[in-house]
């Protein structure tokens, strides 16, 4: 006759080892979405683009309002062109920006948007200044603009037609305004 | 008499404070005072280099920025809350204690106290049998009765 009793296994409390998972899913979820993001790349063309707000420099103005809302220019393609002062292929490309929203500016259906990203206020309005920029430029606060496009750099710049449907994004420098325009008459085109 | 010197006294008062005032607008701050800030953010373009050790033109600006504000009298804070607004939380060295960045705060601490607690269990479990095992064992012998162990004896005897 042999007593059966089971041994009491004596190990860490079960709550303590639901904690412990549960913390570890959650770390493993948060590390997971991180990646995800990190490998992302831009928004893609098709995206619906969502509402933001710009507030202009001192002395930019649109429809002579200091800021403006993606919401507002419905109707419109809109050109976004993120930038920086300490950028130096974006100076290869500001008198090409400014010389094509010259050529459409006087028709209305084209609006062109420059976001300064991380950048220093004297050096951007120096640099403004220095290539003439005439179209509505803003600091991009608090980089939230260029964190929903998930910019990998400056200058990245995307065309956005009338519905706020993103329609091409170009990464790096234009090499011309005739390639600028290209891609403007053929989204006015559709 | 007295008032003559209680209008001198006055007047070398402000006339101190005015100068403080002037001396600390004046004040231009030193490389170690703009490092002092600097080192407690990091650079808003380059991966996970803080600003004060930063190479780069954007970074000699932003130093360049922080100099400024000091010089305008800025506090450390205010600096650090301008950068904020301008280029994000991200910019900062040490995260705020805010929405989700309390869990670089509070997880840590709680991982630890749980490794250590599971440590503690395992080394205590690993140096003495538990009460339970013993209580098997006294089973056992018990359940070995007189009858058993004279077979046993027997067989001994036979083998020898």
């Amino acid at each position: 006759m042999t007593e059966t009793s089971q041994p009491v296994r004596k190990g860490v409390p079960i709550w303590i080892q639901v904690i412990v998972w549960a913390a570890l899913a959650v770390l493993m979820v948060i590390v997971a979405l991180g990646l995800k993001r990190s490998q992302q790349g831009t928004v893609a063309p098709g995206d619906k683009i969502p509402d933001f707000t710009l507030t202009f420099f001192d002395g930019y103005t649109y429809q002579n309002q200091p800021q403006v809302n993606l919401s507002d220019l419905r109707g419109k393609v809109v050109i976004l062109n993120f930038w920086a002062s300490w950028c130096k292929p974006c100076e290869e490309e500001a008198a090409l920006l400014e010389a094509a929203w010259k050529s459409y500016e006087a028709d209305g259906k084209v609006i062109f948007i420059g976001a300064d990203y991380v950048d220093t206020e004297p050096e951007a309005r120096g640099y403004l200044a220095k290539f003439g920029i005439t179209y509505p430029n803003g600091p991009d606060l608090g980089t939230k603009i260029s964190q929903f496009f998930r910019i990998k750099g400056v200058p990245e710049t995307y065309f956005i037609d009338a519905n706020g449907v993103l329609q091409y994004v170009q990464i790096g420098p234009f090499s011309s305004e005739a390639q600028i325009r290209q891609i403007i008459d053929t989204i006015l085109a559709q | 008499m007295k008032k003559n010197i209680f209008a001198l006294v006055l007047t070398f008062l402000l006339a101190g404070l005015w100068a403080g005032s002037a001396l600390a607008q004046g004040k231009t701050p030193t490389d170690d005072d703009v490092n002092a800030v600097a080192s407690q953010l990091f650079c808003p373009v380059c991966e996970n280099t803080p600003l004060d050790v930063c190479p780069t033109a954007a970074c000699k600006q932003w130093r360049e920025l922080i100099r400024l504000k000091l010089s305008e009298g800025w506090s450390e804070t205010q600096i650090k809350e301008y950068f904020v607004a301008q280029y994000g939380a991200r910019v900062l060295a040490e995260p705020p204690r805010q929405g989700f960045s309390w869990l670089v705060y509070i997880v840590p601490p709680i991982l630890l106290a749980i490794g250590a607690y599971l440590v503690f269990t395992t080394l205590r479990s690993m140096r003495k049998p538990t009460p339970d095992v013993a209580q098997v064992s006294v089973g056992l012998e018990t359940t070995v009765d007189d009858d058993d162990l004279r077979r046993v004896e027997e067989e001994l005897k036979r083998l020898q």
